[in-house]
């Protein structure tokens, strides 16, 4: 196990090296940021000097090695936009990402388990031929066009939730959240219910896929015939091993939330990072890009480092090689 | 071929499914769309002297106000709704086509070579997978478009980008089992070409789990392909896909004009669970281990 742990965080530093890489190499693309620092009417010499204030003079090689020795000590550079450093920013928007994203977890999590569990348990039944044309729509449909329809009708034409915003923060834990405050919580239902549309499908898909796979096991009759009520077989021997395939799938599933994160956050004007990024885009502000990249990055491989730790904990039939 | 469809299993089955029978008559239904669609609409919602502002923001024809030339009714420039639907669905569906296409070419040859020479190019290109994998398809695509900035040869290099892993991996596993198998130590026990070996033997008996995986690949790149476009990283304004027209409905819908936004979600909506009942039935049938 210490072995195996030891392999795993060597490979997140390679995984995490080559991320750097390829970030750097994009941003290399982007276009000349230097035109989105000086003004329109600069002339050569301010041009050439902001190219050297900002180190786009140098070889690429040497760039890459301040890049990294930038990444390293958590100095990003300064947003050209903000000219604020780009890092605090970010950070400064995480939260708001985090708890929507948090929020449309718990509403998949508890929306998709219970319904996978029945239509994998009564397969022919018609509730359950319901379900899955829904999930199979869930899957069909994109996302921000949900949101969109969601504003549409409870937001303009009956005006029950917010269209827009956070709404009120609170501390929390130490943390500003609008999960403190009522007003908070009105404002996070819809962008949280839009996000969590394709995770609660394809969550509902995989545990009634889990459901008929285990409900043929012998384990499963035997609970039942030494007396076992039928929820608690279900619930107690089933869904245990039906959701280890979901494991595997949930940090996919955080991955597929954050990066959609960034449709709903411009749908709803959620002051969330992805909102950051996708402006930063449109205004080739490059260190928040790659800021928002590079955390990104680290919070997926560290994400799929903890399930492949959980995965060899909750199965005791894998071995660790 | 045709006969041999008719009297197989899969068409046995296909006439008792009738989520099958369904989703192909969507696709069927969209397919046609798509190559007779510019005939069925009096305007081409492109051709700017064929717009006339004085139509503009006109609702669909059975509500109050409508005009029965404009079924859907209009946008803001008085380009009609239907029309640029199906002028819409004709680039989302390229797209989604296209780039499944290049995707499974390019992860197909990977594979077969990952699969058949083994050794450190193996290594190589699977490792890449691995990382690849590890990361959400839309937030690689998203870096990619906001690295190359908007256009349809950009997309369809993101998404290959993307898409070519699956394949290149189901390929590989079926390619190393192939190879073990007799038919091929005795192909080259006989002195075939490597790449003879490769292209007649191995190839079409790695195909078949790719049907499944290209069928459902199409519809995943049309959302992605949307939500990029929805985000202005994806097709230019020239040529705007269902995601671009709900993005331009979006600005408006607050002012309640709903249906320049509305009816492109339904219509990628219905193409892709045309196109996933087709998979889902797909995968039941050609994939045993899963019956």
């Amino acid at each position: 196990m210490f072995a195996f742990t030891v392999r795993r965080l060597f490979q997140m530093i390679v995984v995490l090296w080559a991320v750097s890489v390829i970030v750097f190499l994009m941003m290399s693309l982007v276009g000349d940021p230097v035109f989105m620092v000086v003004p329109i009417d600069a002339t050569q010499a301010e041009i050439a000097q902001a190219r050297e204030i900002l180190g786009l003079d140098r070889p690429m090689i040497v760039q890459y090695g301040i890049f990294v020795s930038g990444l390293l000590q958590g100095d990003f550079g300064l947003s050209y936009v903000f000219r604020q450093p780009a890092l605090d920013l970010i950070v400064e928007r995480l939260p708001a990402t985090v708890e929507m994203v948090v929020v449309a977890i718990a509403i998949a999590t508890v929306v998709a388990i219970p319904l996978g569990v029945y239509a994998g348990a009564n397969p022919g039944k018609p509730l359950s031929r319901l379900i899955m044309s829904g999930s199979l729509l869930g899957v069909s449909l994109p996302g921000f066009w949900i949101g969109m329809m969601l504003i549409w009708v409870l937001a303009v034409e009956y005006r029950i939730f917010p269209s827009s915003g956070r709404g009120d923060t609170a501390v929390l834990f130490g943390v500003q959240t609008s999960l403190a405050t009522a007003n908070g919580w009105h404002h996070i239902i819809l962008p949280a219910l839009t996000l969590s549309v394709g995770t609660l499908a394809i969550l509902l898909r995989m545990t009634r896929a889990g459901m008929m796979e285990v409900t043929r096991q012998d384990y499963m009759k035997f609970a039942r015939a030494k007396g076992v009520s039928r929820h608690g077989v279900l619930y107690g021997h089933g869904l245990r091993n039906a959701l280890i395939p979901v494991v595997t799938i949930f940090g996919l599933q955080v991955g597929d939330m954050i990066a959609f994160a960034t449709i709903t956050e411009t749908i709803f004007a959620w002051p969330g990072m992805g909102k950051l990024l996708i402006d930063s885009i449109y205004r080739a502000d490059r260190p928040v890009i790659v800021v928002y990249l590079m955390l990104v990055a680290v919070i997926f491989v560290v994400i799929n480092f903890i399930i492949d730790i959980l995965y060899t904990l909750i199965d005791p039939r894998i071995t660790v090689k | 071929m045709m006969t041999g469809f008719r009297t197989s299993q899969l068409a046995h089955n296909w006439k008792r499914n009738l989520s099958a029978i369904l989703g192909s008559a969507i696709i069927a239904l969209c397919g046609f769309m798509v190559v007779f669609g510019p005939m069925l609409v009096q305007q081409n919602p492109y051709d700017v002297t064929q717009l006339n502002l004085l139509d503009s923001y006109l609702p669909p024809a059975w509500l109050e106000g409508g005009n029965p030339k404009f079924l859907l009714g209009t946008d803001g420039q008085g380009r009609d709704v239907l029309a640029a639907v199906i002028y819409g669905t004709r680039i989302s569906a390229f797209i989604g086509l296209a780039a499944t296409l290049m995707s499974c070419l390019l992860g197909t040859v990977l594979g077969l070579i990952a699969g058949y020479f083994g050794g450190w190019i193996d290594s190589l290109i699977m490792r890449i997978a691995d990382i690849q994998l590890s990361f959400p398809s839309m937030l690689i695509a998203l870096f990619l478009m906001s690295a190359f900035g908007t256009g349809i040869d950009k997309i369809l290099i993101s998404l290959t980008a993307v898409g070519w892993v699956v394949y290149a991996r189901t390929v590989r596993g079926s390619t190393l089992g192939e190879k073990q198998k007799e038919y091929i130590q005795a192909a080259q026990v006989a002195g075939l070409r490597t790449s003879g070996i490769i292209w007649r033997h191995i190839l079409p008996n790695v195909m078949t789990p790719l049907i499944v995986v290209a069928t459902v690949q199409v519809g995943t790149f049309i959302l992605i392909e949307a939500s990029l476009s929805f985000l202005g990283v994806g097709v230019p304004v020239t040529k705007p896909s269902l995601g671009l027209l709900i993005k331009n409905g979006f600005d408006v819908l607050f002012s309640g004009l709903w249906w320049t936004s509305v009816f492109p979600g339904l219509m990628i909506m219905a193409m892709v669970f045309g196109i996933n009942l087709l998979g889902d039935f797909l995968r039941d049938e050609l994939n045993p281990r899963l019956k």
